[in-house]
């Protein structure tokens, strides 16, 4: 028997996944596609545009032109990447396995304090990082020259070989509070009872660490990766704060984010091309979703997890 | 129901009517330096001839004026009067259709064509953009440390660098404040500034653009052979030294010399407490003249979907009186005007550098007409292997033939 209670619309849904679903749709979803459509036309005059197929990806991938910084921005993209992969995130797990231990006095002063750069502004953070790295003003020379290690200044953020990396570590230092964050979430959230338990057996802190809480955290760790790879190959103020849209020298910092602004918005007397420039944003959407994808494929679903 | 919307409608139409009301007048432009002049001096002289105009100016940051004014152009949204970028950048909007047509204003019978050639479609025959200002290129320096080390302004490449060595090996002062960490002025302030006499001014780029010179030969090679003698004399750690950095130390009086252009004097009135000097690209050996990059910079269009256009073209003709050239020029140090009334520099150094158009020849920056136009962008190129030179990563061959390069793949010489 069907009551007219079970046969009413369900408008409740609606009107639960209305809101976010309209706004979502009207800022993520419909720029995201259009950018795609765009992406497969090009501008034959003065403010018209003719269907050009995949002609501005090929164009992208074969003119030397657009090939080669492409695949430098990608590159450094990915070193910018791999920085963060090798530097933010174990820094952030060690962090976290500190702050949480259990009987350390001060953890939520220096959770704060760790994490307020996250909340500061990019331009902020480039601007304050230029200003003591800097060979005319900065201090880090003389605090290098205090413990004797004066030879090793230089001009970090100006050589083509050591400019990346410098930014690179600028913004780890501006970012370890989030994986901080997540990972000391996930660490407290670790039953008592195990860790007493393992106490009892006798196990040591760095086993318990690496037996018991680890194993409890990776899916955690999996989120950081994911998170960072995504804001990695979306960023682009720091570089653009720091080094200009020209990301020198000699593109030495260029990654896909400023690549596009150049591409998109045109820079000094460069003028811009919507259309390649969505072309440029839609192989940054491709890089990314196949990021995830393989992400999901291959790791998250061997990826165990426990009852806690 | 229907009444409700008809009034809804009707305040929206009211709302859109006010923001863009007939007599109101708004200036883009990327000179962010300039709003107090502008809202202090320039549109109240304006307003005192036209009491019933309302002028804003409303300025966005050099860096993304191109790219927001476009967007606001395409979405209707920009102001009345357009502050126009020279050459390209404005011709391409005028090809949209974004520019009125300024050809036939009266007013522009006040400029000489070589000013208008900034603003001029590639026939010479229509005019977009009424020519406002432009820079000149060349050296300032501390007068005080001049004196110090008993050292006179040098007029030779030989006595540049013989000025510089003393300035290096003589005294604990940076001779030369410049960083490559922007990048841009490696082409605008250096290149195409200290290379002018090499090429030989217009001769060398009309030469380029006929086809009949080349990047690879000498005159261009050595100008970027200058530049790789830089690195020495621009202290410490130059290669992360920001624009702002040189200025800075310039004005700390810790640079001896600052290549720059007049768009700096303004600054350094008020930041600098020393005396200081200007003097021209030292002539190479070989040449016999100076040549200067006297940049045409700043010209002001009108927006072709402007409501409000006979106001618009009344202050174009106030831009082209003889008040307006000698509110500018005298008020905006550093920016010369272009009309050709006979304007009376007031500021000794900006004075001095405008004297320099007695004594040299003029020409524009090398590559701002047609050459920045294909793919790969010279300008960007320029700045890019500019900075490798001074830096010493990069030969002043390679710089040469990099561009030679670029320019060759597109360019058919007319």
């Amino acid at each position: 028997m069907v009551t007219d209670a079970q046969r009413r619309f369900p408008w409740h849904i609606i009107f639960f996944l209305g809101p976010a679903v309209l706004i979502y749709t009207v800022f993520s979803a419909w720029p995201l596609l259009d950018t795609l459509r765009l992406s497969l036309f090009t501008e034959t005059g003065p403010g018209t545009r003719a269907f050009y197929g995949v002609g501005n990806f090929i164009t992208l991938l074969t003119d030397p032109n657009w090939s080669v910084p492409f695949w430098n921005a990608l590159w450094n993209n990915t070193k910018f990447f791999l920085i963060h992969m090798l530097v933010q995130n174990p820094i952030g797990l060690l962090l976290a396995a500190l702050i949480s231990l259990r009987g350390l006095r001060g953890a939520k002063v220096y959770r704060t304090l760790i994490f307020l750069p996250t909340l500061l502004s990019v331009v902020i953070i480039g601007f304050i990082w230029q200003l003591i790295l800097s060979p005319l003003w900065g201090v880090s020379e003389g605090l290098l020259e205090a413990i004797g290690l004066g030879h090793l200044f230089d001009a970090w953020l100006g050589n083509e070989s050591s400019a990346l990396i410098t930014l690179a570590l600028i913004s780890v230092w501006q970012f370890v509070g989030i994986p901080l964050m997540l990972i000391y979430a996930s660490l407290i959230a670790v039953p008592d009872e195990l860790i007493e338990a393992a106490v009892v057996e006798g196990a040591s802190a760095w086993r318990i660490f690496w037996q018991i809480k680890l194993p409890l955290i990776l899916p955690t760790m999996g989120l950081v990766t994911i998170l960072t790879f995504v804001g990695n190959f979306n960023a682009f103020e720091l570089i653009y704060a720091v080094k200009g849209a020209l990301a020198g020298p000699n593109f030495s910092t260029d990654i896909l984010g400023t690549f596009f602004y150049r591409t998109f918005f045109g820079y000094q007397s460069q003028i811009g091309s919507a259309t390649m420039g969505a072309t440029v944003a839609s192989m940054m959407f491709f890089v990314i979703l196949c990021g995830v994808a393989a992400y999901f494929f291959v790791i998250q679903r061997r990826l165990q997890r426990y009852e806690m | 129901m229907k009444k409700l919307m008809r009034m809804a409608v009707a305040t929206a139409l009211v709302a859109a009517g006010t923001a863009a009301q007939a007599g109101n007048l708004t200036i883009e432009s990327w000179r962010v330096d300039d709003r107090d002049l502008w809202e202090d001096v320039l549109i109240p002289a304006f307003q005192a001839k036209h009491p019933n105009i309302n002028v804003r100016f409303v300025p966005t940051s050099p860096t993304e004026y191109d790219s927001s004014l476009n967007a606001r152009l395409q979405a209707g949204t920009a102001g009345d009067l357009i502050t126009c970028r020279p050459f390209d950048v404005s011709l391409n909007l005028f090809m949209q259709g974004r520019l009125a047509d300024v050809t036939r204003l009266p007013a522009m019978d006040n400029f000489a064509d070589f000013a208008k050639s900034a603003w001029s479609t590639d026939d010479g025959q229509r005019q977009f953009c009424m020519p406002m200002a432009s820079v000149i290129h060349g050296f300032l320096y501390n007068k005080e440390i001049f004196a110090e080390l008993g050292i006179e302004a040098p007029k030779t490449e030989a006595e540049f660098f013989a000025v510089l060595d003393r300035i290096k090996d003589g005294s604990r002062y940076t001779p030369l404040a410049l960083g490559t960490n922007d990048q841009w002025e490696a082409n605008q302030i250096v290149f195409t500034s200290i290379g002018a006499p090499y090429w030989g001014g217009e001769q060398g780029r009309q030469a380029l653009l006929a086809g009949e010179a080349r990047f690879l030969d000498d005159e261009f090679v050595n100008a970027f052979g200058q530049m790789a003698r830089w690195g020495e004399y621009m202290g410490r750690g130059y290669q992360a030294q920001t624009y702002g950095d040189s200025q800075n130390l310039f004005a700390l009086g810790r640079a001896a010399i600052y290549p720059s252009g007049s768009w700096d004097i303004g600054y350094f009135n008020q930041q600098a407490d020393f005396e200081f000097g200007a003097f021209p690209p030292p002539i190479p050996t070989g040449a016999d003249r100076c040549v200067i990059s006297d940049h045409t910079d700043i010209g002001m269009g009108i927006n072709s979907a402007s409501p409000n256009k006979a106001e618009a073209e009344l202050f174009l003709t106030w831009l082209a009186s003889a008040e307006f050239a000698d509110l500018f020029t005298n008020e905006v140090t550093g920016f010369f005007s272009l009309a050709n009334h006979a304007v009376d520099v007031r500021d000794p150094v900006a004075a001095e550098m405008i004297g320099w158009r007695q004594d040299c020849d003029s020409t524009i920056r090398l590559n701002a007409q047609i050459m920045n136009r294909g793919n790969p962008n010279m300008e960007q190129e320029l700045w890019v292997v500019g900075s490798q030179v001074l830096n010493g990563q990069m030969t002043p061959e390679d710089a040469a033939r990099r561009i030679h390069t670029g320019f060759a793949s597109w360019y058919q010489p007319r």
